[in-house]
């Protein structure tokens, strides 16, 4: 009996796809009943897939066998990022210094600040490339990571950490640094922590919301010019 | 029929991406050399929005969906992780703080200052209109 199953299991593609839409959904009924920016549906889905491919004994491969048929639509879906950015562009050519100048001193700020504190830990190459894209968007952190020989899985795993944190924080980080400007908050809350920071922009107010998802895309390109100078550092 | 029609648009992009990664020796993925691509269709016009946005929408709405299985990878780079725990939390918080610091402020200097000499005539006569 357990032959069969386990034998349906390896064969299938089914299972993993299955899986994964099924655990982000009870991630997403999760973030409903609790509204905490902790209970992530992304975060949530994992640790339950992990669990159960843990619990069960089922090795990874079976269930990456049918998700990578998921994975498959994130270039596609990057490629799609143009569209936002493309129904703001009214706004890029109202604040371009603003929004031009602030986004590249964030970048920037990354790159040294990333750069010096692995240094500071004695990081590996490998390891500070895995980092160095941590506040773009995972789309796009995801392949620069990849490209650079990083361990993707780590990068996705810290993109999370500054997501979550940036949400959480947003609100009195700008007013301990006096930032009441509601286009220079959306372009902070977006530069530094991609769409999960945005989500807490929108509810601040529609002119930090858009700010914010403008940056998303916006920095997320600066940050794919910078990393490939910033990655020959370590 | 419009949905399919949308995806091909999106699909053939993809393609025409996949290509520039292959064909232009930096270290950029398809993803990148596609979204530019669409990017540069939809100003032009080329690429009409509404040729598009349907399929475009959809995708991105359910994005978090696709970073799933690669998450679910850390299962396999558990040693990895356990060597540079310390690290990736420390960097990870400490840089978003002042990542969101540094923009923010930037932002808002380069704001005022525009509003400085925009509000005084003598300062702002001969700039252009920002």
């Amino acid at each position: 009996m357990t032959e069969i199953v386990t034998e349906a299991l390896t064969e299938s593609v089914y299972f993993g796809i299955a899986l994964t839409l099924l655990t982000y959904q009870a991630g997403l009924w999760i973030k409903k009943k609790v509204k905490l920016t902790v209970a992530n549906p992304l975060l949530l889905s994992v640790i339950m897939i992990i669990s159960i491919l843990l619990a069960f004994e089922i090795d990874y491969d079976v269930y990456h066998n049918g998700a990578k048929y998921i994975s498959f639509f994130l270039t596609p879906t990057t490629v799609c990022l143009a569209v936002p950015l493309y129904r703001q562009l009214d706004l890029l050519k109202k604040y371009p210094k603003a929004i031009f100048g602030a986004i590249t001193a964030g970048v920037f700020t990354a790159m040294v600040s990333i750069y010096l504190m692995s240094l500071a830990f004695g990081l590996t190459h490998e390891q500070y490339v895995t980092l160095l894209p941590k506040s773009i968007t995972t789309a796009i952190g995801m392949g620069i990571s990849e490209k650079m020989g990083g361990i993707v899985t780590i990068t996705v795993v810290s993109i999370s950490i500054t997501g979550i944190l940036g949400n959480i924080v947003a609100e009195s980080l700008c007013k301990i640094c006096k930032i009441q400007d509601p286009i220079a908050k959306g372009l902070a809350i977006g530069t530094g922590s991609h769409a999960l920071g945005t989500t807490k922009a929108m509810e601040m107010g529609e002119i930090e919301g858009a700010m914010s998802s403008l940056s998303i895309v916006v920095a997320g390109i600066m940050t794919v010019v910078a990393v490939s100078i910033f990655a020959n550092f370590i | 029929m419009k949905f399919i029609k949308q995806l091909s648009i999106i699909l053939s992009i993809s393609f025409l991406a996949e290509l520039m990664e292959e064909l232009i020796p930096l270290p950029i993925a398809a993803s990148i050399y596609g979204l530019i691509l669409m990017l540069i269709g939809l100003i032009t016009h080329i690429i009409p929005l509404e040729k598009v946005e349907g399929a475009a929408d959809f995708l991105v709405e359910i994005m978090a969906i696709m970073f799933v299985p690669a998450t679910v990878g850390i299962m396999t780079s558990v040693e990895a992780l356990k060597q540079m725990l310390i690290p990736l939390v420390v960097i990870s918080s400490l840089t978003t703080l002042i990542i969101m610091a540094v923009t923010g402020r930037t932002a808002q200097f380069i704001i005022r200052r525009g509003n400085k000499s925009a509000a005084d005539p003598e300062e702002s006569k001969g700039e252009g209109k920002a």
